[in-house]
């Protein structure tokens, strides 16, 4: 039982009686994970899955996030859906500072998370994560509308767990926390900066 | 007492009054309490599909698009007057009937100084 918050063993008995107890924090978190506004872009062959899962047969709409917009003013959701250029990257950024707070962001499929099987070409970013918080991450090549589904879910799970007071509190509710992060620009050979060291720390690999 | 017949109008606006400033007002009183404010540069910068705008947003257009407008009078404008003066017609005074045939003539003349320019030849 998180601190603050009511017994589950009252919350149930009292709901047996028709009572229902909750708190401003789930409330506000039932809210928000209910209706997510995707930002409306899709990148590759990963943005067809997403159109598809947006539509009738898959109707991302059950899960409260058909509404995608074409303003990143409006949007809170960022599907990073497809390959991600070295030209993509920094528009890709900027749409990500000019998303309001709080935000969130999906990498689907392989080429979003690591650069995919164009890993080792010259123009591929080697995954968003390098510039931009990733959320959740979807493996596929491209994912299936349900594994968007379920990142979605995922992502529901993760904002209803997020806090809004205490040490524990959600990132995006620190004041250290940035909102925007830096824009890379094209040097003479590569994006500059090549990684966000604030966002992105390359993992060590372990050798035993 | 009977209350005034008008009372209903004045709880009647002050419930649309309530009604739309209460979600703001607790969305500002949220955003007091429990979310720091991040403004930046890019978050406050004009929005054109992730690129850098450029220029200004209040250009003037060309004056040589006076001919489309006035094209557009005599062809699209002048279709909206046209559809009542027709249904009416029958109905019309004589006074009436001659007002709209001066509006017509008008245009007419418009039509006739365009047709005289040359502006409806298709460009080749």
């Amino acid at each position: 039982m998180m601190e603050g918050q009511v017994d589950e063993g009252l919350r149930s008995e009292l709901q047996r009686r028709g009572i229902w107890v909750t708190s401003m924090q789930e409330l506000y978190n039932w809210g928000r994970k209910n209706s997510l506004w995707p930002l409306q872009f899709g990148l590759a062959c990963c943005a067809i899955e997403m159109i598809a899962t947006a539509a009738s047969r898959y109707d991302l709409a059950r899960f409260g996030g058909e509404v995608f917009r074409p303003s990143p003013r409006q949007a809170d959701l960022m599907i990073v859906a497809g390959t991600v250029t070295k030209k993509m990257a920094p528009q890709i950024v900027r749409l990500y500072n000019q998303m309001p707070d709080p935000k969130y962001v999906i990498a689907m499929g392989a080429c979003a998370i690591s650069g995919g099987p164009f890993k080792q070409g010259y123009n591929v970013l080697k995954g968003i994560d390098r510039y931009i918080p990733v959320d959740v991450y979807i493996p596929g090549c491209p994912p299936r509308p349900e594994a968007l589904l379920h990142a979605f879910m995922e992502l529901q799970r993760k904002i209803d767990e997020q806090q809004l007071t205490g040490k524990n509190k959600a990132e995006f509710l620190k004041k250290e926390t940035p909102s925007e992060y830096p824009v890379p620009a094209f040097g003479a050979h590569d994006l500059e900066p090549p990684a966000n060291p604030e966002v992105f720390r390359p993992p060590v690999l372990e050798r035993s | 007492m009977t209350p005034s017949p008008y009372f209903f109008l004045l709880i009647f606006a002050s419930v649309a009054l309530i009604f739309p400033l209460m979600p703001l007002a607790l969305a500002w009183l949220w955003r007091r309490f429990f979310q720091p404010p991040k403004p930046g540069g890019a978050k406050n910068a004009t929005y054109e599909c992730g690129v850098e705008s450029l220029g200004e947003a209040q250009i003037q257009f060309h004056s040589q698009y006076y001919l489309y407008a006035i094209i557009f009078l005599i062809f699209d404008v002048e279709s909206i007057f046209l559809i009542p003066f027709a249904v009416a017609f029958t109905g019309l005074p004589f006074g009436a009937f001659i007002a709209i045939l001066v509006f017509l003539l008008l245009l007419l003349e418009g039509l006739a100084w365009a047709w005289g320019k040359g502006l409806l030849t298709w460009a080749k």
